[in-house]
């Protein structure tokens, strides 16, 4: 039950935006990738769950290969992507969106009983149920991203940076939740951040992401000790 | 004053059929950003198939379902035979932006001519259902008939029927989804190509019953080289824009707001204006209101 | 050869010296074709027009027909009220089609792609039967347009059909060479900037607004032009001459040139003018029956135009250059 990716090359037209990237995550585990703008995590993931084409290179998902198939096709493999920035649609109520999530399953019968799971999960969006998404505060419609995923019942969530725009007390919140999920549900987790020292205090591993290539990739505890990933990613 | 009345309730029912074809717009425009310009001629098509039903099962109640049924089948294949390979191969180019809608004129023509080949100039009409005659109220004949309620409630009808299943269905959920915002739909796992095909679907079977309901509404006439087919993309058209082209909602009130106009403009000023009247509330509605007169965020949630 | 058609005087001389040999042509060829050739001139204007517009500023017109009609009646009325020479009425065509097409071009900024070709249709539907309504534009049965006789020094076996011809290619060839010019004027660059990219444009200190007005604008005069040339060749104006499948079969001429480039204009306007004749001929030879033989050219067209969309999108000029510049880079390889 891994996550095993080598060799990854991937490309934006003329600009190589990966290259040659291997690394594997085991089950259960958290993995934090972290790096700075434009080092390419969002292009990670987003080949990871069939979004972009690939150019070389493999990736395994309990031996599911996942470079050549649809985004549609992986949920039902158990990935789930939240993307980036609050991957909500608003037009729809926060009951909607969570259901879009369990749309595809087809005994439909479980979909209600995970709905509670999510809802416990995030109090606050039960508060919120029949409210347009629209009218969610940022840290919701995170909490509704990353429940819109859980309702797949996924069993390895690529979370692209969960913080982005949250106050320190929201983010310290969802990350919290990460934790536990993670914990609770025995998921294998990816989560892409900008906010380095936040995401390797709850990773297992940590991935070092610079110019598309993997720069280090250690246990997350040796990362935030590693002078260098301190000094250059972690600010002192 | 029954004048006014009479104005009013033509204006209703011509604008509820406007609204048909609005919402046939609409779906399509929804489900894969394309003005489908052949939706006349796709209607054309579903008619003439319930006009064959009707001379061989001599029901026009039969002959509706099943027009609205090969109008959506027709309208699948389109969508997956032809305009699925069109987006493949002008994905990128300088002409991606109007190469659909070149697409769908040709289509269009095709359409057509094929039609006109196949029928001919034999004279097809369909002749309506129940009396055209209108109702006396204290003496006064109104325009207004069973035909025109017939049309109406029927409408009326197939409206609550898709606002139901848009808003209280799985597949409702999942081609609002799709529309309002693809990625995020196919990573939650719905399969938008398939979504689409049946958002075209729906177009096309609410085209059908368009035509259905227009034809026998008019003088029941039916040529593949009709002006009423062009005239009703037109209208459709013009009430989808009013209502903000995103919203099932803002096509019916489009559709009844264009009818009305136009009834007023007919009996009060000009029969021969209608249609430039039409094209001037398109360009102030556009200039005054682009987003419809919903509005843009009201418009694309209903 | 290339090099002499990239300066101002070769252009000049290359379009004098094809006029002039069209017109020797026009002594040789018989009374049908010469007339053909009058009609081909007319679809080249319009052609080009539609070009103009979609290729070089990126909107798109179904109501081309509508304007040309525009164009045909200002014509016409100059020349019925007025008595104005043939050059002036011509000049009346454009101008008048420029203001209207200035006009809308104005509500045509704003609107992107699908609107401005559905509104634009909404035109080419409604302004037909403003003839009805008003009285001095002959209802149905429309207006003469009478350009007269041929000049006497012309000579006497100087028929009208080739005085139309005359005028046609005449008017097309200074179009053309015209469109040339402005093309690699400032202001082709401009609109060629704000296809590519509208935003990048305007942060460039374009105004991309006007840019577009103006550009419907100038395609519009050159429509109006086009009407009046049609309009001289079957000597009336009236609602039916200009329905809208007339804009339709502009658009697929467009297409068939290469709606980005005005190189292939040419290709487009002799499609447009074979059609018929080919369509009559396998009409001839297959059912012969009514409903073929007036449905057949609107099939062509419309699979014609299918096609091409599907197989060459970018017209054969530009499918040719690809497959010479790709050649070309083998060759280097
Ligand atoms: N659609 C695209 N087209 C062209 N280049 C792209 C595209 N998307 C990303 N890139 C380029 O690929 C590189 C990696 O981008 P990516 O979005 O993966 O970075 P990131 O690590 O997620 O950055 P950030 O932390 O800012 O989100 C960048 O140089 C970016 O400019
Ligand atoms: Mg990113």
């Amino acid at each position: 039950m891994t996550l095993v990716v080598s060799d990854l090359c991937v490309d934006h037209g003329a600009i190589r935006a990966i290259s040659g990237v291997c690394f594997e995550v085991g089950k259960g585990q958290l993995a934090a990738v972290i790096g700075a703008n434009g080092a390419g995590k969002t292009t990670l993931l987003r080949t990871l769950s069939g979004l972009k084409s690939t150019s070389s290179g493999t990736a395994f998902w309990n031996g599911h290969d996942l470079l050549h198939a649809k985004p549609e096709q992986l949920v039902r493999l158990g990935i789930s992507h939240v993307s980036e920035g609050k991957s909500v649609i608003p037009e729809l109520t926060v009951e909607e969106n969570l259901n879009l999530g369990a749309l595809w399953r087809s005994n439909g019968a479980e979909a209600p009983a995970t709905l509670i799971q999510v809802l416990a999960t995030f109090p606050r969006l039960a508060e919120r149920r029949s409210q347009l998404a629209d009218t969610l505060s940022g840290g919701e419609r995170q909490m509704l991203a990353i429940g819109r995923a859980l309702m797949s019942k996924p069993e390895l969530l690529l979370l692209d940076e969960p913080s982005l725009g949250l106050a320190p007390l929201v983010i310290a919140q969802i990350f919290q939740s990460i934790r536990d999920l993670t914990s609770a549900m025995g998921l294998t987790v990816v989560l892409v951040e900008q906010n380095a020292m936040s995401a390797l205090k709850i990773a297992d591993i940590g991935i070092v992401l610079n110019l598309g290539s993997v720069v280090v990739s250690d246990t997350a505890k040796n990362l935030i000790e590693n002078p260098q990933v301190r000094a250059a990613y972690l600010g002192y | 004053m029954y004048q006014f009345i009479n104005t009013v309730l033509n204006g209703i029912t011509s604008g509820a059929i406007f609204s048909l074809m609005a919402i046939a717009l609409v779906l399509v425009w929804r489900s894969t950003r394309v003005i489908n310009f052949a939706q006349s001629g796709m209607a054309l098509l579903s008619t003439y198939i319930g006009f064959e039903c009707i001379q061989r099962l001599h029901s026009f109640w039969i002959a509706l379902p099943l027009s609205m049924i090969a109008g959506a089948f027709f309208a699948a294949l389109v969508d997956t035979f032809f305009m699925r390979v069109l987006f493949r191969r002008t994905a990128d180019g300088p002409i991606s932006g109007v190469a659909p809608i070149i697409a769908t004129l040709g289509l269009l023509g095709l359409i057509r001519s094929s039609l006109g080949m196949i029928v001919g100039n034999s004279d097809a009409s369909i002749r309506p259902p129940v009396s055209n005659v209108g109702f006396t109220v204290s003496g006064h004949t109104l325009a207004f008939s069973p035909l025109k309620l017939m049309t109406l409630s029927m409408v009326i009808a197939l409206m609550l029927g898709l606002t139901l299943v848009f808003q209280r269905t799985n597949l409702g959920l999942a081609l609002r989804a799709s529309a309002y915002a693809p990625e995020i739909a196919r990573l939650a796992g719905v399969r938008v190509d398939a979504i689409r095909t049946i958002g075209w679907a729906l177009a096309g079977a609410a085209g059908a019953a368009a035509g259905m309901l227009q034809t026998p509404n008019g003088n029941g006439a039916l040529a593949p080289d009709s002006l009423e087919f062009n005239l009703l993309l037109v209208f459709g058209f013009i009430a989808a824009v009013i209502g903000g082209l995103e919203s099932l909602v803002g096509a019916v009130v489009g559709g009844l707001v264009l009818g009305l106009f136009l009834a007023f403009i007919q009996y009060y000023v000009s029969g021969s204006l209608v249609f430039i009247a039409a094209f001037c509330i398109l360009i102030i509605v556009l200039l005054l209101k682009p987003k419809g007169l919903l509005g843009s965020k009201a418009g694309r949630r209903a | 050869m290339h090099k002499i058609l990239h300066t101002n005087l070769g252009r000049a001389l290359f379009f004098t010296a094809l006029g002039f040999g069209l017109f020797l042509a026009s002594n040789r060829i018989d009374e049908l074709r010469v007339y053909q050739g009058a009609t081909l001139a007319m679809f080249v204007v319009a052609i080009s027009s539609l070009i103009l517009l979609t290729g070089y500023s990126g909107q798109v017109s179904l109501g081309h027909g509508a304007i040309m009609a525009i164009g045909a009646y200002a014509a016409a009325l100059a020349r019925i009220h007025w008595g104005l020479p043939v050059w002036l009425c011509f000049s009346a065509a454009v101008v008048v089609a420029a203001f209207a097409g200035a006009v809308l071009g104005t509500a045509a900024a704003r609107l992107s792609g699908p609107y401005l070709a559905g509104t634009t249709l909404a035109l080419a539907v409604g302004l037909p039967s403003i003839a009805n309504q008003f009285h001095v534009l002959g209802g149905e049965q429309g207006l003469l347009f009478d350009i007269g006789q041929p000049p006497s020094w012309l000579g006497a076996d100087f028929t009208s059909y080739k005085w139309y011809f005359w005028i046609g290619s005449s008017a097309c060839l200074i179009t053309l060479w015209w469109l040339q010019n402005i093309l690699r004027s400032r202001y082709g660059r401009t609109w060629r900037a704000v296809r590519g990219n509208e935003v990048a444009a305007q942060l460039c200190g374009i105004h991309a607004g006007k840019s577009k007005t103006l550009a419907f604008s100038v395609s519009s005069g050159l429509a109006g032009l086009a009407g009046a040339l049609l309009a001289m060749t079957i000597s009336t104006v009236s609602p039916s001459a200009f329905p809208l499948s007339l804009s339709f079969t502009l658009l697929t001429g467009a297409v068939l040139s290469g709606i980005t480039t005005l190189p292939g204009v040419i290709i487009g306007a002799v499609t447009l003018v074979a059609t018929p004749e080919i369509a009559d001929a396998i009409s001839q030879r297959m059912a012969n029956s009514e409903s073929v033989t007036t449905n057949l050219p609107g099939l062509l067209v419309s699979a014609l135009l299918i096609l091409v969309v599907l197989f060459v999108p970018n017209g054969p000029v530009e499918q040719m250059r690809m497959f010479r510049v790709k050649a070309r880079s083998h060759t280097k390889n």
